[in-house]
C-alpha cells in the first residue's frame, strides 16, 4: 500500500441547532487521515457522530470549521453532487440507494455515469447491458435476468446489494458504508457483508464502514476507530486490531463512556 | 347536439391533454406539485394573442409563448431550489406574479385573436382540422419527450424526482434538474395556452383558473386507462392525452344533459381528490409497509439539514407498490 492520502479530515467541527436548547455537538475538532487501500471500520454508540462524519464527508451537511480533502482536493465547500465523483456510498436505509421507479439496468447506468456531465447521449447503451449483466450475475441473486424490472420491486437485501454494485461500478476513490447491513436480517446481512469484502479486496477499494456489529468491526478491515461524543476515543490497526476481542472493545467503551449503551451491547 | 359538439370536445381535450403532459412531467416525473401552471397557461395565451394582434405570425407567436412559459418555470424553480421555498408555495407565488404579468402583457383582462382575418394554427371554426393538427403536435412532442427522458440528462431528471438522495450520491445536480423539469413543463403548458387562445379566439386572464385540476384529472384518468397496458413512457403520455379528451367529452356530456356546469369544477376537484387519496389509503391500510416501525435516526444527524434543499412537500404519492420510500410513508400521520 502506498502512502497516498485518500481522505484527510482536518479539525472539523459540526454542531446542530447551535444556540438552541437542542444544541447537539456531533463532531468536535475531529481529524482523520485515510490511506489508499485502507479498510476502516467505525463503531460507537448512538449520537457518537458516526453518521454525521459520513454526511460531512459526502457534503450532505456543511461543516462549521475545518477542512476536508479527498484525493488531495479541498472539497470542504463543494456541494454533495460534485463530491460524488470521488465517492461510492451505501446508506443504512435500503430504500435510499436506488431509484425505485427506474429499471435495475437504468439504476446501474446512472451509477456508471457518476461524476460525468450528463449529456444528451442515450441514458443506457446496448453495449453496457452485457457488462451490467455480468456484474449482476456476481451477486448470485438472479438479478441478471431481471434487468428491466423496477428497482422498487426488489427486497431490502437485493436493493443493498444493487446499491453496493452501483457504488463500485465506477471505481470510487473512497467507498463509504453507513451501517449498510443494519436494516437487513442476519443471513442477508452476512451475504451483503461478504460481497462487500469481496468487491473491496478485488478492486483495492479504500473503504470506511460504520457498523454496530463489533464482531464485524474487528473481523473486517485493517483499522478500527471507536467514536464517542464526536471524537475518536480509540484507533487501532494491524496486529493489535486482529487480536482484539469484543470484550476489549466493550471495556474501552465502558472506560470512556462511564456507562454502557444498550445498542452497543445488542449489536 | 351531443354528437355535433364532439369534434369540439375532442380538439379541446387534445389541447388540454398537451397541457396535462406538462403537469405529468412535474407531478409524476419530478414529484413536484407545480401550481405555476394556472398562471403559465394564461401567460402562453396572452403572449400569443398580443403578438398575433400586432401582426406576428401564429407560429412565431407560439414560440415566444413557449419561451415565456419556460421562464415562468424558471422562476418557480429558483423559488424552490435557491430560496428553499416549499414546492406548492413556490408555484402559488409564481402564479400570483403571473396574474399581474398577464394583465400587463394584455393591457386588459382579455385579448381577442382574430381567427377569421388572420392565419391561426387551430380554430374552433374548423374543429376537424384542429384535431388533425393537434395529433401532429402531440406526436412530435411525445416523441421528443420520449427521446429526451431516455438520454443521460433525462434519466438524471427522472432519478431526481424519484430519489433525490440517491441522485446526489450519483453526482446529479438535483436543484438544476428540478429547474430544467419545471421549465420544460411550463413551456408545454404555455404552448397549450397559446394554442387554446388561437382555438377559442381569445386569451382571458381567467383562462388558467383551476388548470392544475384539469391537468391532474387528465393525468389520473390517463393512468387508470393505460397503466395496465404498458408502463412505457410514451404510452403513459398518450394516456394523459386520452385523459384530457375524456375529460372534455364528459364535460360536453354534462352540458348536453343540461346539468349546471357551474358545479363542474367542484366535481372535478372532488374526483381528483378521491383519486389522489386512493394510493395513500392503499399504502396506509393495505400496504406491505403499512405498519413498519421507523428506524431511530442516528445522533443529531437527521434533524436540521433537511431544511435547505429538501423543501419538498410530502405530497400524496403515486404508484403504490413502489413508494416504499422512507420519507413518504412514515411521516404522514
Amino acid at each position: 500500500m502506498s502512502e497516498k492520502h485518500i481522505l484527510e479530515i482536518q479539525n472539523i467541527s459540526k454542531t446542530f441547532n447551535r444556540g438552541s436548547v437542542n444544541e447537539k455537538v456531533a463532531l468536535k475538532d475531529f481529524s482523520l487521515t485515510v490511506e489508499e487501500g485502507d479498510f476502516i471500520t467505525v463503531i460507537g454508540g448512538n449520537g457518537a457522530g458516526k453518521s454525521t462524519l459520513m454526511n460531512v464527508i459526502c457534503g450532505t451537511y456543511p461543516v462549521d470549521e475545518g477542512k476536508i480533502l479527498l484525493g488531495g482536493h479541498d472539497v470542504t465547500r463543494l456541494p454533495e453532487y460534485r463530491r460524488a465523483k470521488y465517492l461510492g456510498r451505501v446508506f443504512q436505509d435500503p430504500m435510499m440507494g436506488t431509484s425505485p421507479n427506474m429499471e435495475i439496468q437504468e439504476n446501474l447506468a446512472l451509477a456508471y455515469r457518476r461524476g460525468k456531465v450528463r449529456s444528451l447521449m442515450p441514458g443506457i447503451r446496448k453495449s453496457e447491458k452485457e457488462f451490467y449483466r455480468e456484474q449482476l450475475a456476481r451477486l448470485g441473486l438472479g438479478l441478471e435476468d431481471r434487468m428491466t424490472a423496477k428497482a422498487g420491486l426488489l427486497s431490502g437485501g437485493q436493493r443493498q446489494s444493487l446499491t453496493l454494485l452501483m457504488a463500485t461500478l465506477k471505481k470510487p476513490d473512497l467507498l463509504l458504508l453507513d451501517e449498510h447491513t443494519a436494516a437487513l436480517d442476519p443471513k442477508t446481512a452476512a451475504k451483503v457483508l461478504a460481497f462487500t469484502e469481496e468487491i473491496a479486496a478485488e478492486n483495492h477499494l479504500t473503504t470506511v464502514m460504520i457498523t454496530h456489529n463489533m464482531m464485524d468491526a474487528i473481523r473486517c478491515g485493517n483499522r478500527l476507530i471507536m467514536m464517542q461524543e464526536g471524537k475518536i476515543i480509540y484507533d487501532v490497526a494491524g496486529e493489535e486490531k486482529k487480536s482484539l476481542r469484543v470484550e476489549d472493545l466493550l471495556e474501552r467503551f465502558r472506560a470512556s463512556a462511564g456507562e454502557l449503551n444498550d445498542r452497543m451491547l445488542l449489536g | 347536439m351531443f354528437w355535433s359538439a364532439l369534434p369540439g370536445a375532442i380538439s379541446l381535450g387534445l389541447i388540454w391533454g398537451l397541457m396535462a403532459i406538462g403537469v405529468y412531467i412535474t407531478y409524476k416525473v419530478l414529484d413536484f406539485a407545480d401550481l405555476t401552471v394556472d398562471g403559465s397557461i394564461c401567460t402562453g395565451g396572452a403572449v400569443c394573442a398580443v403578438l398575433m394582434a400586432s401582426g406576428v405570425n401564429a407560429w412565431a407567436a407560439i414560440i415566444v409563448a413557449i419561451i415565456a412559459g419556460a421562464l415562468a418555470g424558471l422562476v418557480t424553480g429558483i423559488f424552490h431550489t435557491l430560496m428553499g421555498i416549499p414546492a406548492i408555495l413556490s408555484g402559488i407565488l409564481t402564479q400570483l406574479i403571473l396574474w399581474s404579468v398577464n394583465l400587463k402583457i394584455m393591457g386588459q383582462a382579455n385579448q381577442v385573436v382574430d381567427s377569421r382575418g388572420s392565419y391561426v394554427i387551430v380554430s374552433q371554426l374548423d374543429a376537424g382540422w384542429s384535431i388533425l393538427i393537434m395529433f401532429g403536435f402531440l406526436a412530435v412532442i411525445i416523441a421528443a419527450l420520449y427521446w429526451f427522458f431516455g438520454t443521460e440528462a433525462g434519466c438524471g431528471i427522472r432519478a431526481t424526482g424519484n430519489n433525490p438522495n440517491m441522485s446526489r450520491a450519483q453526482g446529479i445536480n438535483v436543484s438544476l434538474n428540478k429547474i430544467i423539469g419545471l421549465m420544460i413543463s411550463n413551456a408545454l403548458v404555455a404552448l397549450a395556452g397559446a394554442l387554446l387562445a388561437q382555438y377559442q379566439g381569445f386569451a382571458d386572464i381567467n383562462m388558467g383558473r383551476g388548470a392544475i385540476v384539469i391537468g391532474l384529472a387528465a393525468v389520473i384518468i390517463g393512468e387508470a386507462i393505460v397503466t395496465r397496458i404498458s408502463r412505457n413512457f410514451a404510452v403513459q403520455l398518450t394516456g394523459v392525452v386520452l385523459g384530457g379528451i375524456i375529460y372534455y367529452i364528459v364535460y360536453q356530456f354534462v352540458i348536453w344533459l343540461n346539468l349546471d356546469t357551474e358545479y363542474l369544477k367542484m366535481f372535478s376537484a372532488i374526483v381528483v381528490a378521491i383519486f389522489l387519496a386512493i394510493p395513500y389509503w392503499k399504502k396506509r391500510y393495505f400496504g406491505k409497509f403499512a405498519k413498519k416501525p421507523k428506524q431511530p435516526p442516528e445522533g443529531g444527524g437527521a434533524l436540521p439539514a433537511e431544511g435547505a434543499l429538501t423543501a419538498e412537500q410530502p405530497t400524496a404519492e403515486a404508484d403504490p407498490p413502489e413508494t416504499a420510500q422512507a420519507e413518504g410513508g412514515a411521516d404522514h400521520v
